[in-house]
């Protein structure tokens, strides 16, 4: 049949606007900012972003740990209401993507600021302000409050997916409720767990506003610094190699949990 | 069990929507600083409508994703039927080109189009290579997959006889596509659509790497803003949209309801005959 061909047009497009521009990448990473000349300088200074770079996958690990561990009880909660009411509140967690994470970020600064709203709180209570933000604790926070619906999601969308009569199964063949989770549930949510975790992971890791507004000079992200190279320093090339650095990291860690669900699931054929 | 996860869900969506609730009571307020709330005031919502400036930039917003989602719809439910159709590594290599996007951080991407614009700049002689049509181009590109993985299911459901029965009665392929294939997918290009207007009309990282000041988009400017103290209006702002999007997909969630509920008659109906 022809209508093979139907996706030439969105392949060439991809192609374009895809592929070409991760090759372009490549290009700008290994040539000189000022000459264009074939150089290694870029990725050579790479040495001296690693600690940003291991600080970014440290806050974001921290974020996306949290994120599963109040995000699962939430899933698993909306996947066990009635039909409407998990529509409901599954539009609920959705509604907050749609708005503008940066006024969204915002308002968390007006929270936590020195002279924020909680501290106004505290100060009026008569006891000292909380250094609530500009720390690494803020940075988690607005990691965590942006993406949660990230994690939210998938997991609500396996949990519902579960069949009861298995967890009945489990109940008429002597398993407790702990063993049920542990045994059935929590195994059975895996799929839904990796790609939460990746959703989460991603964008916490490559994000570029939440530090500069919850953060402090200290506790800059990988993503600052790739957004300074494009619009303060006007270093594309240093910039470029940030980028590809920051992709194949991103690459491996997907890779690594892609590998770990698909084992588990075959696991779960054999058992 | 139960109960716990009950205090946990009440907890996580009193954390979601603090900020919002923010922004709505800073928008009534008539002092400057959003931590302070000092009396009662319209004050806020009557400056924005007088400010040329934010409706202006709100069309732009407008503009960009109205276009980027039909170019991404259409082109990308005609590649998703081609898609259907081919098998093997090709499908393969195409799937993972679809992944592309969806997997690589969005800075990632913003960064690379910004490159390869500034690429095709130095080699065009062009200035100013960035502006609205590079930014329409990066939509198209990050909308894209929204489309196809939301309309290759429907299409992976849909009973291939049906595209059968109407070339036996007499269809040409293309009538066939409009007259049954086309409203078996519907869902799925209406929820590809609305997920890429809604990602296109609020994305901001993507969008600060690939355009210039000739053409800013409203996610855009309320970073620069950001750097400077904001203006109360642009929390007036936030809560309009805020309602207006409560209120889409309030409407959507009724609308589905409904239409559940039509569908499950319908099947007790043939099922009663």
């Amino acid at each position: 049949m022809k209508s093979r061909f139907l996706s030439g047009p969105y392949v060439l497009w991809m192609v374009l606007f895809t592929l070409i521009p991760l090759g372009v990448v490549f290009y700008y990473a290994f040539t000189d900012s000022v000459t264009g000349a074939f150089t290694l300088a870029n990725l050579g200074s790479m040495v001296n972003y690693w600690p940003i770079f291991l600080r970014s996958i440290w806050l974001s690990i921290f974020a996306t740990v949290i994120c599963l561990i109040i995000g699962y009880p939430v899933a698993y909660f909306i996947a066990h209401c009635k039909p409407t009411t998990q529509r409901l509140l599954q539009m609920l967690v959705m509604l907050p993507m749609c708005m503008s994470f940066l006024l969204r970020t915002l308002a968390w600064v007006a929270l936590l600021e020195d002279t924020g709203i909680i501290n106004n709180v505290v100060m009026s209570l008569g006891l000292e302000s909380l250094p609530l933000i500009r720390n690494n604790g803020a940075v988690i926070l607005g990691m965590v409050y942006n993406y949660l619906p990230y994690m939210i999601l998938p997991l609500y969308t396996v949990l519902m997916k579960i069949d009861n009569r298995l967890v009945e199964a489990a109940q008429d063949l002597g398993c407790n409720s702990r063993q049920i989770f542990s045994k059935v549930t929590l195994p059975l949510s895996i799929p839904g767990i990796v790609s939460g975790i990746t959703m989460v992971f991603v964008p916490a890791v490559s994000t570029f506003y939440i530090s500069q507004k919850l953060g402090s000079p200290d506790t800059i992200l990988i993503g600052d610094v790739i957004e300074m190279q494009f619009k303060s320093a006007y270093n594309p090339n240093l910039g470029a190699a940030l980028s590809l650095v920051l992709m194949v990291l991103i690459f491996i860690c997907v890779g690594i949990m892609n590998r770990f669900s698909d084992e588990d699931e075959e696991g779960m054929v054999t058992v | 069990m139960r109960n716990f996860t009950r205090i946990i869900t009440i907890l996580v969506f009193i954390f979601l929507y603090i900020p919002m609730i923010i922004l709505g009571i800073a928008s009534f307020s008539t002092g400057k600083d959003i931590a302070v709330f000092e009396s009662f005031t319209f004050h806020q919502y009557r400056e924005l409508f007088r400010d040329d400036g934010l409706v202006s930039l709100l069309t732009n917003s407008l503009i960009i994703a109205v276009i980027s989602t039909l170019s991404a719809t259409v082109l990308g439910t005609v590649a998703s039927l081609g898609i259907h159709k081919s098998r093997g590594r090709l499908r393969k290599a195409i799937m993972t080109m679809t992944n592309i996007p969806m997997t690589n951080p969005e800075i990632v991407t913003g960064v690379s189009l910004a490159l390869l614009f500034a690429f095709v700049g130095i080699i065009l002689r062009i200035n100013a290579v960035l502006g609205f049509w590079t930014l329409l181009i990066a939509h198209i590109t990050f909308n894209l997959p929204y489309v196809i993985l939301n309309v290759m299911p429907k299409l992976a459901q849909m009973d291939p006889d049906l595209t059968e029965a109407a070339l036996d009665l007499g269809c040409t392929p293309v009538q066939a596509f409009f007259k049954v294939v086309l409203h078996e997918i519907m869902p799925g290009i209406i929820s590809g659509a609305l997920m890429a207007f809604t990602m296109s009309l609020d994305d901001f990282v993507i969008s600060y790497f690939v355009t210039g000041s000739g053409f800013v988009t409203l996610p855009v400017e309320i970073y620069s803003y950001t750097k400077k103290p904001i203006h109360p209006k642009v929390y007036a702002l936030f809560t309009l949209i805020f309602l207006v999007m409560l209120i889409l997909m309030v409407t959507m969630n009724l609308l589905q309801a409904r239409d559940n509920t039509r569908r499950r008659k319908l099947m007790l109906r043939r099922a009663g005959r």
